[in-house]
């Protein structure tokens, strides 16, 4: 008798944890430290999650480090003050953000124009997007912007920049959040301090000096050019882009140069998927748009 | 007796069964603005926002859209890069004592890096713009009728669907 409860409590229990384990709803990958915290309460399970950064922050973690990436770079280049050029920019990249697979971030996207002459561009975590004067002077109409709005929404779906950070710092605040268990305190501060810093550190490092990998650059690409024709622009505006990039593409140069694989590369890793197809003709009240609002900058 | 006890068991197991199961539809807004939306597609209306924290029930999927139910009878479709499983939770009763069950499984929220960590960040970095950052988030919010009308007033014709 005493063996058949046993039995049956068992049999409870592995269902219990088998439906629990049924549903598993994870946007991006963001396995999030609260769960192997509580379930496991073992080092062995934060060690476990802390496999791959970018799936142990939450969103609101990322947007966090995602302001102070954009407040690092904006200490650097300063913003352009052009209210209007600025409002088209967020429209435009909003309408594309929603049709991504990550719509939804901790406090949405945000788009801004740096004030150089250099050809760049940065995700930052979150959705906190900038753009260089100098690549919007490589976009020849509203499609083309938008391919590279899409190309940086791209990296934030992706979590690259989060990517970028040492495993080692995460484990970091798992350490902190672990030992703050189910407490109800606030944040050690002193404890995170130096995590956040290196791992601001670690994103900007890889964005502004050393690059993201072919392959994140690739499936930035790719998720641009299905951003586009969700949204109804012309996928093959990507690659307009990168051709009147390929012609400025100096390699060892100090901007793009630098920190993207040679724009050919990049076209005809993109074609494999979008085959090469006639430019669509954009209508007269777009182009005008593009013109009046990014005309002067 | 025995088969009494058994009745008992198989009672048991079913109840814990089903409020695992319940549990496993329960999840929780995990952006500071939930949107709903009438249909699972980005160009449908947003019917609603839900804030960060608010639990939800799952009460149906279609790729990558969640048909969600939230309290006081407001239904919709949300994205799921807008909700995380319900074990983002710290343990029932973590947060301050009768504070709504929303609290307290939102225990985790504001741990970690937060408004602290980068007021720290940023005393120390001086070369470092937040304002310009505060700016950008706060000057430039569009809604989805100003979206409808952009893309109509460029002739751009979205594809239903999205967001997959």
């Amino acid at each position: 008798m005493r063996r058949a409860l046993v039995t049956a409590l068992i049999l409870a229990a592995v269902l219990v944890l088998g439906a629990a384990g049924v549903r598993e709803v994870s946007a991006i990958g963001f396995g999030d430290l609260g769960r192997a915290l509580e379930i496991g309460k073992s080092v062995v399970k934060v060690g476990k999650a802390a496999g791959k950064a970018a799936e142990d922050l939450t969103p609101e973690h990322e947007y966090y480090i995602g302001r102070a990436v954009a407040a690092t770079i904006l200490g650097k280049y300063k913003p352009l003050d052009n209210p209007a050029a600025n409002a088209y920019l967020n429209l435009l990249g909003q309408t594309l953000a929603r049709a991504s697979d990550r719509p939804q971030t901790f406090a949405g996207y945000h788009f801004a124009i740096m004030d150089t002459e250099e050809i760049n561009a940065f995700g930052c975590p979150g959705g906190l997007i900038l753009i260089s004067r100098g690549l919007l002077r490589c976009c020849a109409n509203e499609d083309q912007v938008a391919a590279v709005l899409a190309h940086e929404i791209g990296h934030v779906v992706k979590a690259h920049g989060l990517a970028s950070i040492q495993q080692s710092r995460i484990l970091d605040v798992a350490g902190v959040l672990f030992q703050e268990g189910a407490s109800h305190a606030g944040g050690n501060v002193a404890a995170l301090s130096g995590a956040f810093a290196g791992s601001i550190g670690d994103i900007t490092k890889t964005m502004m000096v050393n690059g993201y990998s072919r392959g994140q650059e690739g499936e930035a690409d790719l998720e641009a050019a299905t951003i586009l024709g969700r949204v109804g622009y012309d996928p093959q505006a990507i690659c307009q882009v990168l051709a009147t990039m390929a012609h400025r593409y100096k390699p060892g140069g100090a901007d793009f140069a630098k920190t993207h694989p040679n724009p050919a590369d990049r076209i005809a890793a993109l074609q494999e998927k979008f085959p090469p197809a006639p430019a669509a003709q954009a209508p007269p009240e777009r182009l005008a748009r593009w013109q009046q609002a990014l005309g002067q900058v | 007796m025995r088969k009494c006890a058994i009745a008992a068991l198989a009672g048991l197991t079913v109840l814990l069964a089903s409020l695992a199961w319940a549990a496993a539809q329960a999840l929780i807004v995990q952006v500071r603005e939930g949107q709903l939306r009438r249909d699972p597609s980005f160009l449908s209306p947003v019917v609603g926002v839900l804030a960060f924290g608010t639990k939800v029930h799952n009460e149906e999927e279609r790729g990558s859209w969640i048909r969600v139910k939230a309290g006081e009878g407001q239904n919709g479709w949300m994205h799921l890069s807008a909700l995380t499983e319900k074990e983002i939770a710290l343990k029932p009763g973590a947060g301050p004592a009768g504070s709504s069950a929303s609290r307290e499984e939102m225990a985790l929220a504001g741990k970690g890096f937060n408004k602290d960590v980068e007021a720290d960040f940023k005393a120390k970095n001086k070369q470092t713009d937040f304002a310009a950052v505060d700016h950008m988030e706060k000057a430039y919010n569009y809604q989805a009728a100003e979206m409808e009308s952009f893309l109509k007033q460029g002739d751009v014709q979205p594809k239903e669907g999205g967001g997959q």
